[in-house]
């Protein structure tokens, strides 16, 4: 069996961050495994703009993005398994993976879980209809038309407007085909507002809220579907019913974390943000097991993935360090419009916290609350919050100090 | 005339107020200097950073992802597209490699390493 001090699955950009994080922290001893046959992950196919902004102060595309981290990795030696799909992580750390040299076993001192996401497919969705060739995940879209440079239709509706469904009316758009509409069926947009502006508006594409698709139709090829506002159930509205011919329908119906090595170890998931339980280190219930990136909780910007990639690799290389990460725990809740906050759970010491949180649903302007019994930690003002934007919020050591047992982020519309 | 944006330099996404009077521009609204830049822009001379593919003729199956070096008209978008939906390169390829010089003032640079 092989040994190692760190290993990690999933070479996207959560996987990469997190090993350069933990090499100089001074962990030298590092793999990486990824199932493609280079590193990148989702960057790889993401060949538009906008990436890197926060975090390298420039604005770069997916594949640029995702070369900086690579070349990052290489200049530092980590090993790099590509071709390697990992097949189950045991409890006390011996990953058993596959590629084309046959079954491999590691034993690691720490493991860190990033593997990522996939996409709620039709069948996650129940749409009524026949099973026609023509429908596809946004992603699957993404990578034929920018990897493969096969182009999957000429009319094309899209279902959910998150990022990837407001990219790829946009890319559809550039490559020629005329993409109908984009529903939503909630009453408001999951992507960011720069989204609609530069991929919908720019493009005539219209948006329409509240509305789902109710029924698929063709046979060998899609002919089109049937559209219908949704009531307050979410259920189509009969009278509002309208045919759309179309030979394309791409969805674009959320992201859901690849958790079942996770679950596999025995790692308890968080059921609303789909990813594993941790603490600020993002160490999960496991002694030593780290998560970090979408795998861990959906996030908005790559930028915020290396974030807290570094996060889990810096944690991860203190462990393997020997540096105790026992104490006082306090539980993080979610109070009043806040849907989660991450890490679930914080081990005591001298420092601050940065919580990650996501609103219930869009607000005005808001005052966010943390506070722990009675005492308020921080208070925070934003002008506008949304599901679709992660809000940061840090606790410094001396309020961290003061606290007991729980803490509670809230807000109040102001 | 005024008119209401939403920035699209960062994923912030402010919302701006821009207020036209003859050649006077007066942009509010914005969290950073880059947004007054960005109204000014977007109400007189809108432009876009347009990124595709190409062809990459001596590998089987596989494109080389571009962008333009500088965001071009926004009503010359499909132009470059006719263009670069034309193009075919040869590998090996570098990130920052030229594809198309010349094209709206700009360059197309590729994106992506291609051995």
């Amino acid at each position: 069996m092989l040994k190692c001090d760190i290993a990690i699955i999933g070479g996207g950009p959560a996987g990469m961050a997190a090993a350069c994080a933990a090499y100089d922290a001074g962990v030298k001893d590092v793999i990486i495994f990824d199932r493609e046959d280079e590193m990148g992950g989702i960057l790889r196919q993401c060949i538009h703009n906008g990436f890197g902004l926060h975090k390298l102060g420039k604005e770069l595309t997916g594949p640029e993005y995702a070369a900086v981290y690579a070349d990052m990795v290489k200049e530092r030696g980590i090993k790099v398994y590509t071709n390697t799909t990992v097949l189950k992580l045991s409890n006390d750390k011996v990953i058993t993976a596959t590629n084309t040299e046959g079954i491999l076993k590691v034993k690691a001192i720490s493991v860190i879980l990033a593997m990522g996401c996939r996409e709620r497919s039709r069948g996650a969705l129940n749409i009524c209809g026949t099973r026609p060739a023509g429908i596809y995940s946004a992603g699957t879209a993404q990578k034929l038309i920018n990897c493969e440079g096969y182009m999957v239709g000429k009319k094309v509706v899209i279902l959910g407007s998150g990022d990837i469904g407001l990219i790829m009316a946009r890319r559809m758009s550039l490559e020629g085909a005329k993409v109908e509409a984009v529903c939503e069926i909630m009453s408001y947009s999951g992507g960011l507002t720069r989204n609609i502006v530069q991929c919908l508006e720019d493009y005539n594409i219209p948006l329409y809220l509240s509305t789902t698709v109710a029924e698929i139709h063709g046979r060998e090829r899609l002919e089109g579907v049937t559209i219908a506002e949704v009531d307050a159930n979410r259920q189509p509205i009969e009278s509002t019913k309208r045919y759309i011919p179309c030979d394309t329908l791409l969805l674009s119906c959320g992201l859901i974390p690849e958790n079942e090595l996770t679950t596999g170890a025995g790692i308890e998931i968080d059921h609303i943000t789909s990813g594993a339980v941790v603490d600020q280190n993002r160490q999960t219930e496991i002694e030593g097991v780290f998560a970090c990136g979408n795998v861990l909780q959906v996030h908005d910007l790559v930028d915020y993935v290396s974030d807290e990639a570094e996060i889990a690799g810096k944690g991860a290389a203190e462990y393997v360090m020997g540096k105790s990460t026992k104490g006082e725990v306090i539980i993080t809740k979610s109070g009043n419009g806040v849907r989660y906050v991450l890490p679930q759970r914080i081990v005591k010491n001298d420092e601050g916290v940065s919580l990650f949180l996501r609103v219930t649903k869009p607000f005005g302007k808001v005052k966010f609350t943390v506070k722990s019994g009675n005492e308020v930690l921080v208070t925070a003002i934003r002008i506008k919050a949304a599901p679709g934007e992660m809000e940061k919020l840090t606790v410094k050591a001396d309020k961290m100090a003061i606290a007991k047992n729980e803490i509670t982020v809230e807000l109040e519309e102001v | 005339m005024k008119r209401e944006l939403t920035c699209i330099i960062c994923p912030r996404g402010c919302g701006l107020t821009v207020q036209i009077n003859g050649d006077n521009v007066t942009v509010t609204g914005n969290g950073c200097p880059k947004g007054v830049q960005y109204g000014i822009d977007e109400c007189t001379n809108p432009t876009r950073t347009v990124t595709s593919i190409v062809r990459v003729a001596n590998r089987i199956d596989t494109m080389v992802s571009v962008k333009t070096e500088s965001p071009i008209p926004k009503g010359n978008i499909f132009d470059l597209m006719e263009i670069i939906r034309k193009k075919e390169v040869n590998a090996p390829i570098e990130i920052g490699d030229v594809i198309c010089d010349n094209v709206f003032g700009t360059k197309v640079i590729a994106t992506k390493q291609v051995k």
